[in-house]
């Protein structure tokens, strides 16, 4: 800006005085709510676990194919906190290697959903009116016109069962939900001034899209982004507990509790820690989404 | 013809669209699949001259918009094809495990909006208390808890540990289910005064339509919570203190029900969830619907089977989305009457 | 001082915010006599609808503290008082009219319920009689009190939502509210500002009227002195959660003493001289870290190093006028 037309002096900080108040100001109001800061030491540590699976699970071969029976059938106890299953594997250590799968269908199923719902949004929505905007819209209607878990079942039942199919099926049931998103944003700011200064210079379709208005759609999308991880890891755990996720002897959540309930009420660990696990992981991505929506949220009005 | 029926002639217009466009992604996902599905129906064993003969009686030989032909024709005449693992019409089976899960699913629609409004409202009415940090932790567990996971606690508990409720089926044995008039078993059962199997059918409702309701009924719950609060704030809430309104009726009705409109609007995702998590729910505790029906038919790869499901899903989802909006316009007029004298 | 029906003294109202407090109310010393039209005039967020919104209790709930003051209505305060005589008073005694009518009414009720309401819980709606016959008293009042605040078919705008009505009905609406029933005081929060120019004159002339024939007293919260000079008997400035002068409004217009308000004079728009208005240099300070002493002293020509280090008191420089400034 010009300092000469500046009539009252501003005192302009320094970007890294900037950055540090910015960083201020969003850590007060992300941990306002202490649930927030719960869920950020949850996800860190699930991730962080998950990551060096094969150094923190008390036994890492039993992730996989592993047979003991004369340890089999044991309940909690100091060497296996959450007990052995039927094959005299530790559950806790199948649990660890279990959230890698359910960490990897949150990050894969939403960056690929994402962007792709994204564009389709902001073409419909920059191009409202003309066909491309019914094409795209009424096929995002369609999509959004069955259950979504049922549509994922139905994906991933008529391909092959594993991960890689499940988080397709996924991938194809969650792409809508960011269009429609991005689509409200994009059909009103596309009449801002800034956009119409933008074409009236000439700037490219390219630019427009994704200088002009997509920025302003970023705050919305990564606070649906943020809430939605522990969504996709909860249909990926309804998934593979049909058995169309992740496929024996690779541990899946919902395999583990799936396997568990032909062994009630007798090996109860079997069903109850996978359970519990499932709960903390999503309860872990809930709370750190609800302070990230928090922050990015504006703030108290100001009074007067 | 004022603007709201217009809207809704619209919105049905666009739902019929909306359907068809459903049939044929359905269809071109039925017929995508890899493997034949003749070959699939008769197993690997079976002589090639009887899969050609079911080939042929599937149109299965035909380019695929002619199968799409056949198969929406068959839609429209009710004939929605054999499946393979009841080896009866799909039409048979729909009309005989549907009214089970819509009786589920009514049910925990109920639980959803009678618990929502209460939780919501007494977290708002508490905000900052203690009963409001009760309500959230509940909330957040509530809804970290998949319905199968709950399922399967249910099971666990109501099953073996304290086995106060049935936990398997719609009646327990040695009761007959109540002649046919809705196909809802409590309902059909009043009909007939049969007060017993009314009971019967109540109970065994029960935990599974819980495990249906819980996750749905803390989301809206913290909808509610969050709507009253912010219109807290408003000052139309703050005219009706300041004119010395008694607090239940500040509370109960200028704040309920402006409060209720995001919560209602919502309604038809919950019904949506519910409607998913019914294919789960069904299968732990063995509930004969629709949905366990459709469970069994993806794992067989039952295609004709998975179709008929699937549009049905579609068609209850399009109706509940109509149904939620006419609430929604009747709770604010905003909607109903649009701007202007 | 046995007359007053309302009389602040010394209120400090703060808000908290993520910063710290934010101390919008710094000592404010107000009173209303019976029968008697008391402008509160200052520019947009010095704290006129903050003073007035914790006389009736409806400060955003939990969201701010009240360290010190009193707010005495016939002589008891109100901060102390039990809901019961709280909500009595403002069923019975006061009654405000908000600056923005869509937002003061609720959306999704009818304007006659919401009239019916303010009556049913006046203590004027459970008088004796049937239940029926006492409804038809409530609704015969309500449209009664449409026709005075000149709204045509009373039994149609009854069965409205408030989006179906314009601005300035909606603001007529909320007149008739606030006067249905009989209550003492009226505070018109900025009822003007939302409206256009002309919607804006017959709303303030309505309401003079009604307050004139009714004989209440009233409070006009206004950043205009032209509209407090038209509407008002006695003004009080107020700057930044200060009271900065306070007189009767011709003494004022007459003889203004306090530098803001000679600002605010200057901001006016004359017919004769032409031209864009003087107004006043820069804006209301931070209240989270107000100015030590006169919180106006970094707009003003006139301050020194006293104006800095010391907040100046009212003086009462004879005839009911006060002002707080040591320059003068």
């Amino acid at each position: 800006m010009d300092a000469k037309i500046q009539r009252t002096e501003i005192i302009v900080p320094s970007p890294a005085a900037r950055l540090k108040e910015g960083f201020r100001k969003n850590w007060y109001k992300f941990s306002r709510n202490k649930l927030s800061i719960a869920g950020l030491v949850i996800v860190l540590s699930i991730i962080v676990v998950a990551i060096l699976a094969p150094y923190v699970a008390p036994y890492p071969k039993h992730a996989g194919k592993f047979v003991d029976y004369v340890n089999a059938n044991q309940g909690p106890s100091a060497a296996h906190f959450f007990g052995t299953d039927n094959f005299g594997r530790d559950v806790l250590s199948r649990i660890i290697f279990a959230f890698r799968g359910a960490l990897l269908m949150g990050i894969m199923v939403l960056a690929i959903a994402v962007p792709v719902g994204v564009f389709f949004g902001l073409l419909a929505g920059y191009y409202q009116g003309s066909f491309l905007d019914t094409f795209i819209m009424r096929i995002t209607d369609i999509f959004l016109s069955v259950p979504p878990l049922l549509l994922a079942l139905a994906i991933a039942a008529v391909l092959e069962p594993n991960l890689t199919n499940a988080m397709i099926a996924v991938t194809v049931m969650w792409w809508p939900w960011y269009t429609r998103l991005v689509y409200g944003m994009a059909t009103s700011l596309k009449n801002e001034y800034f956009v119409t200064s933008a074409e009236l210079v000439g700037a490219g379709r390219f630019h427009i899209l994704f200088r002009e208005i997509l920025p302003n759609c970023l705050s919305p999308i990564f606070t649906k982004m943020a809430l939605d991880v522990g969504w996709v890891i909860l249909i990926g755990a309804s998934l593979s507990f049909v058995g169309l996720g992740e496929q024996p002897p690779t541990p899946a959540l919902g395999q583990m509790v799936s396997d568990g309930t032909r062994y009630m009420p007798d090996l109860w660990w079997m069903t109850v820690y996978p359970s519990l696990a499932i709960a903390v992981i999503i309860l872990g991505f809930n709370m750190l989404g609800d302070g990230i929506r928090d922050m990015m949220s504006k703030g108290e009005h100001d009074r007067g | 013809m004022n603007k709201l029926h217009r809207y809704f002639l619209k919105r049905l217009f666009y739902s019929i669209f909306v359907l068809i466009g459903l049939s044929i992604v359905i269809f071109v996902i039925a017929r995508v699949v890899p493997g034949d599905p003749a070959r699939m129906a008769l197993g690997p064993r079976a002589p090639q001259f009887a899969v050609d003969a079911l080939r042929e009686e599937m149109h299965l030989n035909n380019n695929l918009p002619t199968q799409y032909f056949y198969w929406v024709k068959g839609v429209a005449t009710g004939d929605l094809g054999k499946s393979l693992v009841t080896k009866r019409n799909v039409t048979e089976d729909i009309k005989e495990f549907l009214p089970a899960t819509l009786e589920l699913v009514a049910l925990s629609a109920v639980f959803v909006i009678m618990f929502s409004i209460l939780f919501g409202a007494l977290a708002a009415r508490h905000k900052d208390k203690w009963i409001d940090s009760l309500i959230r932790v509940m909330a957040y567990t509530g809804v970290a808890m998949p319905s199968f996971v709950l399922a399967v606690l249910f099971l666990l508990f109501f099953g073996y540990i304290w086995p106060v409720i049935p936990v398997l089926g719609r009646l327990s044995a040695g009761l007959y289910a109540p002649p046919t008039f809705t196909g809802l078993y409590t309902i059909d059962s009043l009909l007939v005064g049969d007060l017993e199997v009314f009971w019967d059918a109540l109970k065994h409702l029960l935990l599974p339509a819980l495990a249906l309701a819980v996750g749905p009924l803390f989301q809206e719950a913290r909808i509610v919570r969050s709507s009253m609060t912010d219109n807290m704030t408003k000052d139309y809430l703050a005219s009706a203190v300041a004119f010395g309104m008694p607090d239940r009726v500040v509370m109960g009705k200028y704040l309920l029900k402006p409060s209720m409109i995001p919560a209602v609007s919502v309604m038809g995702l919950d019904i949506a969830a519910m409607m998913g998590n019914a294919f789960l729910v069904e299968v732990i505790f063995n509930w004969p619907g629709i949905s366990r029906f459709g469970m069994e038919a993806m794992l067989h790869k039952d295609l004709n089977a998975i179709s008929a499901v699937i549009v049905v899903f579609g068609l209850i989802f399009v109706l509940v989305n109509i149904l939620v909006d006419l609430i929604v316009a009747y709770l604010d007029p905003r909607i109903r009457l649009g701007g202007g004298v | 001082m046995g007359n007053h029906i309302l009389d602040i003294r010394d209120l400090y109202v703060w808000y908290r915010t993520y910063e710290g407090y934010s101390k919008v109310l710094d000592g404010v010393d107000f009173n209303v006599n019976k029968g008697e039209k008391v402008g509160l005039v200052g520019e947009a967020g010095c704290g006129k609808t903050t003073t007035m919104r914790s006389v009736l209790g409806i400060l955003p709930e939990g969201q701010f503290h009240i360290p010190k003051g009193e707010i005495l209505y016939h002589g008891e305060n109100i901060l102390k008082m039990k809901p019961q005589e709280l909500h009595k008073i403002r069923s019975e005694g006061m009654s405000m009219i908000f600056q923005e009518p869509s937002a003061a009414l609720n959306p999704v009720f009818t304007i006659g319920s919401q009239i019916f309401d303010v009556i049913k819980y006046s203590g004027e709606g459970n008088s004796a009689g049937s239940r029926s016959k006492n409804k038809e008293k409530i609704r015969e009042k309500a449209i009664q009190a449409i026709r005075e605040v000149y709204i045509p078919d009373p039994e149609r705008i009854l069965e409205c939502y408030p989006n179906q009505l314009s601005g300035g009905m909606k603001q007529r609406i909320c007149i008739a509210m606030a006067i249905v029933t009989e209550r003492e005081l009226l505070i018109a929060d900025e009822p003007g500002t939302s409206l256009d120019v002309t919607i804006q004159d017959q709303v303030h002339r309505l309401l003079r009227d009604l307050v004139d024939k009714k004989g209440m007293s009233l409070v006009m919260i206004t950043h205009s002195l032209g509209v407090a000079r038209e509407m008002t008997d006695r003004i009080y400035v107020m700057y930044a959660g200060n009271i900065v002068e306070i007189a009767d409004t011709k003494e004022l217009f007459a003889n203004p003493l306090h530098p803001y308000t000679l600002g605010l004079l200057a901001s006016v728009p004359k017919l004769t001289g032409g031209g864009v208005t003087e107004g006043i240099y820069g804006q209301i300070p931070d209240y989270l870290n107000p100015p030590k002493g006169c919180r106006f002293y970094p707009r003003c020509d006139r301050a020194d190093h006293s104006c800095q280090q010391e907040k100046p008191p009212l003086r009462d420089m004879g005839d009911g006028h006060y002002t707080a400034c040591f320059k003068v």
